[in-house]
């Protein structure tokens, strides 16, 4: 097997909140954006990974107890979101801070190594930006 | 009455994102209330409800989370690591991380922590965090008890 990945999944309250905030702060193309009733999943991706998107969904298989239980998860801050890399973080987190983005850590030099930033997306999901090492991205 | 619930809860996300961004500050209930748009006593029950702890249990844990980190990494003494975390007195330092870790800062700074080196390190702080409601339990069936008549 030789398997990569093509498509991961991030839960939101609102779609449209979410696709301004991925396509316009986050500067990720919009591919595909589907509705069908009260669902909407959102295709967005970096320009510079075709092959690899993230599906902004509010489609839950499921009742309304999890539905509610979800969203409170969500509004709690409690789901992990994606992480990714950026050339250069220092001016990442500029441009973040300057659209009003909602900046959990500032960038920072963890002990494991990684120098990176976190921030919530308008749903409460929590998103990494690390800085990629010279050469790698 | 839903959405109101929801806003509330966001409140209480933006309280511990707060205390997660800004734990070595000298933080008090009364600024991370304002930012959740709460009075100090409304902050802590709710906290509670949402997050198992309050928030001053939390940025306790947090810091010394933090503070177990620094120690791992072997370069700082004890009572800079302890200045980093936001404390002021080393001995209050002290004893809460022998509260919530069960060992001495020093002991645990000296410990080979080489087992850890494998996990990726978003994870390794969720699992290395001192959890106090964790602990209670297993040393409490009266914890258990109270939880089932609702008295917790």
């Amino acid at each position: 097997m030789s398997l990569t990945l093509s498509t991961c999944f991030v839960l939101v309250d609102d779609p449209d909140r979410a696709l301004a905030f991925y396509r316009d702060v986050l500067g990720l193309e919009l591919r595909n954006d589907v509705k069908r009733e009260a669902y909407r999943w959102i295709t967005v991706g970096s320009p510079q990974q075709p092959q690899t998107g993230i599906v902004l969904t509010n489609y839950l298989n499921s009742g309304p107890a999890d539905r509610q239980t979800l969203e409170e998860l969500l509004a709690k801050g409690v789901l992990g979101g994606v992480h990714f890399q950026s050339e250069d973080l220092d001016a990442t987190f500029q441009q973040l801070s300057a659209a009003g983005a909602e900046i959990v850590q500032e960038p920072t030099e963890m002990p494991w190594g990684v120098r990176d930033l976190a921030l919530r997306d308008p749903a409460g999901n929590l998103l990494r930006i690390a800085q990629a090492a010279r050469g790698q991205s | 009455m839903s959405s109101q619930r929801i806003a509330n809860l966001t409140h209480l996300r933006r309280a511990r994102d707060l205390i997660d961004r800004d734990y070595a500050q000298p933080l008090t209930i009364a600024r991370i209330a304002r930012a959740a748009l709460m009075s100090p006593s409304q902050l802590s029950r709710q906290f509670r409800a949402a997050y198992g702890e309050t928030p001053y249990e939390y940025l306790m844990t947090r810091r010394i989370e933090r503070a177990m980190a620094l120690l791992r990494g072997g370069e700082l003494t004890v009572s800079e690591v302890a200045t980093a975390v936001g404390w002021r007195s080393l001995g209050s330092f002290s004893a809460r991380f022998r509260e919530l870790v069960g060992e001495p800062p020093s002991s645990y700074r000296g410990r080979d922590h080489s087992e850890l080196a494998q996990l990726p390190g978003c994870i390794l702080s969720e699992l290395t965090r001192p959890r106090r409601e964790q602990r209670s339990l297993r040393d409490s069936g009266r914890i258990k008890e109270a939880r089932t008549t609702g008295a917790v």
